[in-house]
């Protein structure tokens, strides 16, 4: 789809971590460069994740676990998208994932796993990059 | 001490001696490598108050790690009460001193293993306790009244004291030779670690429901430990930390006060729990400005005289969001770096970190590896030999005094805002963490504080550690198991007076015992529970 104003995306914080210092920066460093953000909070279910992402038409979904339940419930949110036919909105995920689980995770869709470490800027321009990819920046025009 | 004499004879004379005739120090003689006599204490000063004495800047004890050393207890917890019962006995075998027990996040917010809630979190980042039976399966071969034990617990804290007490008289234990830690630090959780369950009202009223049973009950045991660890690991700085974690305290305190609870028997039972980041000589000063603060809070806003009952105990755990997740093997020097922080603090129990925690759960290996770097702090750096060696040095009491100038000032501003309650609710505590956390991100990224070894290429390693995904099902039989084999009825009666408990202002904590030994699951009464105080949300 073709976009032009503010790119859209929904933080979630699937299953019962509370860790969210992480989700956070991220949501704050995607609101400094223009996006519009939506945060569930914590303890979102994959059903209410989806939900919330069709109702708010987001292109992007980033999903935080760092308690070892991105193998359940990423998983889920990802078939729960096909289901509802929403396989152009992208996937990406941060936290504690194993290396052994990332190619799992990108094999069902998920664009980039964040680990520990990533710049905020890289998080802010991947997403940049795919969705507004004339623009160098996505802003108010 | 000057030059060469005795140790100041004021402090000597009133705290040492008699200390020491009561409680003799690990060796007759102390001395470096090179023979020369090492004394108990340093100082410039004859009338600044020594180690031991009011208001404790220089460690809680007269003779300090010189008597005995800190407990090493290293926090654990996952898969099942069994496996999780290995590696406590491993740990034990190594030279571990007491035991810390990590629980699943179901189990912290008050969900059964076979709840749908549950579903992917099991055994995950801890261990499931649902039943008494659960938790006899955890402690098999421990013995209660020998080893102490730590639960990081908050929400369910009551909940699992309550299994450990029903535990104990399973076992023919009384309760008061129970040693040990409940964490039963609710307010936390709602400024920084999000396993709150329970609004904050009907949760405090349980915070002091444990507190008032254990000091009659059970008096050798902390029923709380306020903790800063994970107001530090959200994003705050040092001094936020001290600031937030004794403004905790405060209100806890306040608590136990409306209560009408004894401050003198409740002081003395209040522990702390504290972070230890890279930057040395900051930590020391925070541990050393958060003890002569909580001391100073306690005598004069509390107006409580004794002495023990002013001092500020602390476990420490070295800081996981410090370690990277690339070369995770320089995690070891940030560990043993911090663990000396906390040593040199004066910190009375030491978790020291796995250097693959940011990839996955400890391994085995790594968990020794970690318990190994205090033993080898402990026993082969000799920096236990003297108390408190940087006190005096004009560095370190400079920013001791800072930290104590600028963290008391913010318990001002909250003080001036309505207080911890107030400052909770309206989301200020999270505002000011976060915006600490967003600084500190952005001087990572722009390279004025980035971690060595983080930008140098090459892949992150594989996670040595990996939970069986299977135990969910495992769970679910051994629950069903359970619950076939209960008395369902003394079950429902059970549940009923927990209701009508928890809907009153009687004391929870003997309901709960009667609850768990009737059988009851912790799910079922945390739903009980949540029917009459309702539930928290987090709306992001």
């Amino acid at each position: 789809m073709d976009r032009n104003g503010p790119i859209r995306v929904l933080l979630a914080k699937p299953g019962l971590d509370g860790h969210d210092r992480g989700i956070r920066l991220v949501l704050r460093a995607l609101r400094d460069a223009g996006m519009e953000v939506i945060y569930t909070g914590l303890r979102a279910t994959p059903a209410h994740i989806v939900k919330a992402a069709i109702e708010e038409d987001v292109e992007a979904i980033g999903l935080s676990s760092l308690s070892g339940a991105h193998e359940t419930h990423f998983k889920e949110v990802s078939r729960l998208l096909e289901q509802e036919g929403a396989t152009d909105v992208i996937l990406f995920g941060g936290g504690i994932i194993p290396q052994q689980d990332v190619d799992q995770l990108q094999s069902v869709g998920f664009k980039w796993i964040y680990p520990p470490g990533t710049t905020l800027d890289k998080i802010v321009s991947d997403l940049t990059s795919a969705l507004r990819p004339t623009s160098s920046r996505s802003g108010d025009d | 001490m000057k030059g060469e004499d005795q140790p100041p004879s004021r402090w000597t004379q009133q705290y040492w001696e008699p200390f020491v005739s009561e409680h003799p120090e690990r060796m007759e003689e102390f001395q470096t490598s090179s023979g020369t006599p090492i004394d108990p204490l340093y100082c410039h000063d004859e009338d600044s108050p020594g180690p031991g004495e009011f208001p404790f800047t220089r460690g809680i004890h007269p003779s300090m790690y010189r008597g005995r050393l800190w407990t090493m207890r290293q926090y654990a917890g996952y898969s099942t009460p069994e496996e999780t019962n290995q590696r406590f006995r491993f740990l034990l075998e190594q030279g571990q001193t007491g035991l810390s027990v990590a629980f699943d996040l179901p189990t912290q917010i008050g969900f059964d293993s076979d709840d749908p809630e549950a579903f992917g979190e099991v055994g995950r980042v801890g261990v499931p306790i649902n039943t008494v039976d659960d938790l006899d399966q955890l402690l098999d071969g421990i013995p209660l009244e020998s080893i102490s034990i730590s639960m990081t617990i908050n929400s369910t804290a009551p909940l699992l004291l309550a299994m450990l007490l029903a535990l104990a008289k399973r076992r023919g234990v009384a309760a008061d030779q129970i040693r040990g830690t409940l964490q039963n630090d609710i307010l936390k959780e709602y400024i920084a670690r999000g396993t709150q369950r329970f609004p904050v009202e009907p949760s405090m009223r349980l915070v002091v429901d444990v507190i008032e049973h254990c000091t009659k009950e059970a008096p050798s045991f902390y029923p709380i430990s306020i903790s800063g660890y994970h107001i530090r690991e959200a994003g705050s700085t040092a001094i936020q930390e001290v600031a937030f974690t004794l403004a905790n305290g405060i209100a806890y305190l306040e608590a136990c006060r409306d209560r009408g609870l004894d401050l003198v028997t409740v002081g003395r039972r209040i522990s702390f729990f504290f972070n230890a980041h890279n930057q040395l000589f900051e930590e020391i000063a925070k541990f050393r400005a958060a003890r002569r603060m909580w001391a100073k809070i306690c005598r004069e806003r509390f107006h409580i005289e004794d002495d023990r009952a002013c001092q500020l105990r602390f476990h420490t755990q070295t800081g996981g969001s410090t370690l990277q997740a690339k070369e995770p093997s320089n995690n070891i020097v940030r560990v043993t770096i911090q663990a000396l922080s906390a040593i040199l603090g004066g910190t009375q129990s030491l978790h020291t970190n796995s250097w693959d925690e940011a990839l996955s759960l400890p391994g085995q290996e790594a968990a020794r590896l970690a318990l190994r770097t205090q033993q080898v702090l402990a026993k082969e750096s000799a920096v236990t030999d003297t108390i408190d060696p940087l006190g005096g040095a004009p560095f370190i009491e400079h920013l001791t005094d800072q930290i104590e100038d600028a963290a008391m000032a913010i318990i001002c501003e909250i003080d001036e805002r309505g207080g911890m309650l107030e400052s909770i609710n309206n989301g200020s505590i999270r505002r000011a963490i976060e915006q600490s956390s967003y600084e500190a991100q952005i001087a990572r990224d722009s390279g004025a504080a980035t971690p060595v070894g983080v930008e140098e290429e090459g892949e992150i390693p594989e996670a040595p550690f990996k939970v069986d995904p299977n135990i969910e099902q495992r769970r679910r039989q051994s629950l069903e198991k359970f619950r076939l084999q209960r008395d369902n009825s003394a079950v429902d009666a059970a549940l009923l007076r927990v209701e009508q408990t928890a809907s009153g202002c009687q004391n929870m904590i003997p309901v709960l015992i009667d609850a768990m030994e009737a059988g009851c699951t912790l799910g079922e009464v945390s739903r009980k529970l949540a029917t009459v105080f309702g539930e928290t949300q987090d709306h992001g």
